[in-house]
């Protein structure tokens, strides 16, 4: 559905009527990516009794730009598109520089957020000069280095059970697709502008200090683009937190363990929801 | 600073399977089951619903099966495959799973004889047409497709004079139309050539040939590249469009990069279920595992063996890339350096006589109706797969009286020329 017409901000609603009632789940993507990453998450819990939001962020694939610069712009567009739909009770969920905007998206929202979930987050979230510059001057090898260091190590990468979205699927080519298709959709821009913003963010822990609902820190194990000891900062800041570590999973841990993921999340938004309506 | 993936060799033996978390074993498992059971009514709900990943029926997946198809998506970066019962199921899930009546699709005429068939008289009959263009004709390519067109198809080697099928140029003239290209990689398997890297979109095989490399077992499969964007093209409704067949679905709402691997198996596996068997997909994964090495091989011998009949005075002439007088050899040299493959076509001098003696008095090689297997393998097709085909018509397909095709093997090459010396030597005294 769009949540806003134009300039368009889309989300995927899980194959299910979105329905304001129902306590929302709010899904924001990591960089150079789309909603269709949270695909088993996300579908999941819409027929589970949750009303879904997975967002492609501004400037990424249906939604239009413009491409927003910095952590706090994309939170400022999306709360105007959240805030359009009527949802009362929410759930944020974000991977990566998604972590950052959800955590952003929170105190522009307050009330209305019962949960956050933090997927693969760290703070500050540091790029290295080496990958910085690449996704500015060799994309090409930019995405391999996102790819390969997105993933458990080595050949593991390419065995990791179940197999998402289904068997006979390739999480690790299709994770690289994706980013060649947001490219390639969007523009080459979004991949160095996706990665500069994570790396200037600067709000974090006031922002993580702000909260007043649960926060999940969902983590993985072999994570080498946010390392779990970088979420250290956050987990600190924030009054009511959780700290799980999916064991055998890197980065993409929603493709790399997505039963994992799910059982997580669906336990989390019980929390948040149940806390709230006591 | 770079990143580096796992290398060729590795993937063929490791992709798409841990070790067995149940029982530690290291080899593949045969899962010899039509079906899986349900944790509880929830669970069941969400496997058949896609919320969750998961094996509900064994024609639509098999623990085995997807072992195999993880591992050749993984060989030719592709976002994931289909495993099939041959690899004419292969294509044909292709076509159905993109268009119905009223399509059409550019083809080379350089095709396998089965393909050629399944296009020219048995998909029209279903309404779908195809029109057959020279593979090297790039005008021709361009000037066939029509409004209807819904894909663009031919084999990275063709049939049988292996004809270079120019991927970037073709897929660029598909893709300036909104249209896919699909190719046959039977050939070429993803060691010598990975398509994707050249601008297919779709890849299949049949791995009957060097995938199994072993002749014994018939299979197929299907492997999306990712890279076609079925939603900006407009023209495929079959995977942007809801799908009254699969609860309203919108396969590319579901999935940005993989729609048409999520259609074809929900619904061209699911209702024409042609599907692979775990036992065949275990046969199949003992070839791949060794597949860099057997092609390795199998150029070997083939380059030792046309050297030697490109000096025989009973040849008249040989069709392989290599050669300098092939006229793919400058393409070939560019999308195919690691080599041309195993296969190709011959002229002896003489009747079709000269053909069947040489056949009959092979030793070493098998006389039989198939490429791709560790032995060495012959067929004279004058006198058999095309014994009913006038002279005339044989002659336009590129087969003449003494075309012999050959499949080299993984034989001491000494054995295969001493074999080849005296066959030529009795075609001789026959013609």
């Amino acid at each position: 559905m769009d949540l806003v017409a134009s300039p368009r901000l889309y989300a995927y609603t899980g194959g299910k009527k979105f329905d304001s009632a129902l306590p929302t789940v709010v899904f924001l993507h990591g960089g150079e990516h789309d909603h269709s990453v949270w695909a088993l998450q996300s579908r999941y819990l819409a027929h589970h009794g949750y009303s879904v939001l997975a967002l492609d962020l501004p400037g990424h694939m249906r939604s239009e730009g413009p491409l927003p610069q910095t952590i706090e712009a994309f939170a400022d567009r999306i709360a105007v598109g959240i805030a359009a739909c009527s949802a009362e009770r929410m759930l944020l969920v974000g991977h990566s520089m998604g972590s950052l905007i959800a955590l952003e998206l929170a105190t522009r929202l307050g009330e209305k957020i019962r949960g956050v979930a933090l997927l693969a987050t760290a703070f500050p979230m540091r790029v290295s000069t080496a990958l910085l510059d690449a996704t500015k001057n060799a994309a090409p090898a930019a995405m391999d280095m996102i790819n390969v260091w997105s993933h458990s190590a080595s050949i593991d990468a390419f065995n990791r059970k179940p197999s998402s979205p289904g068997p006979g699927f390739s999480n690790f080519w299709g994770n690289l697709r994706l980013m060649q298709r947001v490219a390639h959709r969007s523009g080459p821009e979004v991949l160095q502008s996706d990665f500069a913003a994570s790396n200037t963010y600067q709000h974090g822990l006031e922002a993580a200090a702000e909260l007043r609902c649960p926060v999940l820190f969902l983590l993985a194990q072999f994570d080498t683009m946010t390392p779990s000891r970088s979420a250290g900062k956050l987990i600190e800041a924030c009054s009511d937190s959780t700290v799980v570590t999916l064991r055998g999973s890197g980065h993409a841990l929603m493709a790399e363990n997505p039963d994992g993921v799910r059982d997580e999340l669906v336990r989390f938004a019980a929390r948040s929801f149940d806390r709230t309506t006591r | 600073m770079t990143a580096r993936y796992p290398g060729f060799e590795t993937l063929a033996l490791h992709a798409g399977q841990p070790a067995d978390p149940t029982t530690g074993s290291r080899a593949v498992p045969i899962y010899a089951t039509a079906a899986y059971v349900f944790e509880d009514s929830d669970h069941a709900a969400a496997l058949f619903n896609m919320e969750r990943a998961g094996h509900v029926y064994s024609r639509i997946s098999n623990p085995t099966v997807a072992v195999f198809e993880e591992r050749i998506a993984a060989l030719e970066k592709g976002v994931g495959a289909i495993a099939t019962a041959s690899g004419q199921a292969a294509l044909h899930l292709a076509i159905v799973t993109l268009m119905g009546a009223g399509s059409h699709i550019v083809a080379s005429r350089a095709l396998y004889g089965g393909s050629h068939n399944l296009l020219g008289f048995t998909l029209a009959r279903f309404g779908i047409d195809t029109t057959f263009v020279d593979p090297r004709d790039h005008a021709a390519w361009r000037s066939a497709v029509r409004p209807t067109t819904r894909l663009l198809f031919g084999e990275t080697l063709g049939n049988p004079g292996l004809d270079v099928l120019d991927i970037p140029a073709v897929s660029a003239i598909a893709h300036e139309r909104n249209l896919p290209l699909l190719v046959d990689s039977t050939f070429t398997t993803p060691y010598l050539m990975t398509p994707f890297d050249h601008g297919a979109d779709l890849v299949y095989h049949s791995a009957t040939k060097f995938i199994g490399g072993h002749g014994i077992a018939i299979g197929g499969v299907l492997v999306d590249g990712g890279t076609f964007d079925w939603s900006r093209s407009g023209k495929f409704e079959t995977l942007t469009e809801p799908y009254a067949g699969f609860h309203g679905m919108n396969f590319a709402d579901e999935s940005t990069v993989a729609p048409f691997l999520l259609r074809a198996r929900r619904e061209g596996l699911r209702d024409f279920g042609a599907c692979m068997s775990p036992h065949t997909a275990f046969f199949l994964l003992q070839g791949v595992e060794t597949l860099p090495l057997r092609m390795q091989r199998h150029v070997e011998n083939t380059r030792k063996v046309v050297a030697f009949l490109a000096a025989h005075s009973q040849v008249q002439s040989i069709a392989y890339p290599e050669l300098e007088s092939h006229p793919d050899h400058a393409l070939a040299k560019q999308l195919l350096p690691r080599g041309c493959g195993a296969v190709f076509s011959f002229d002896l001098k003489g009747s079709r006589q000269a053909g069947r003696a040489f056949v009959e008095t092979l030793r070493v090689f098998s006389h039989l109706a198939n490429v791709g297997d560790a032995k060495s393998l012959v067929i004279h097709p004058a006198s058999t797969t095309h014994f009913r085909v006038p002279d005339a018509d044989l002659a336009a397909a590129g087969i003449g009286q003494g075309t012999i095709r050959l499949s080299v093997g993984l034989e001491d090459i000494d054995d295969l020329l001493e074999d080849l010396e005296q066959a030529l030597n009795r075609a001789a005294k026959a013609s």
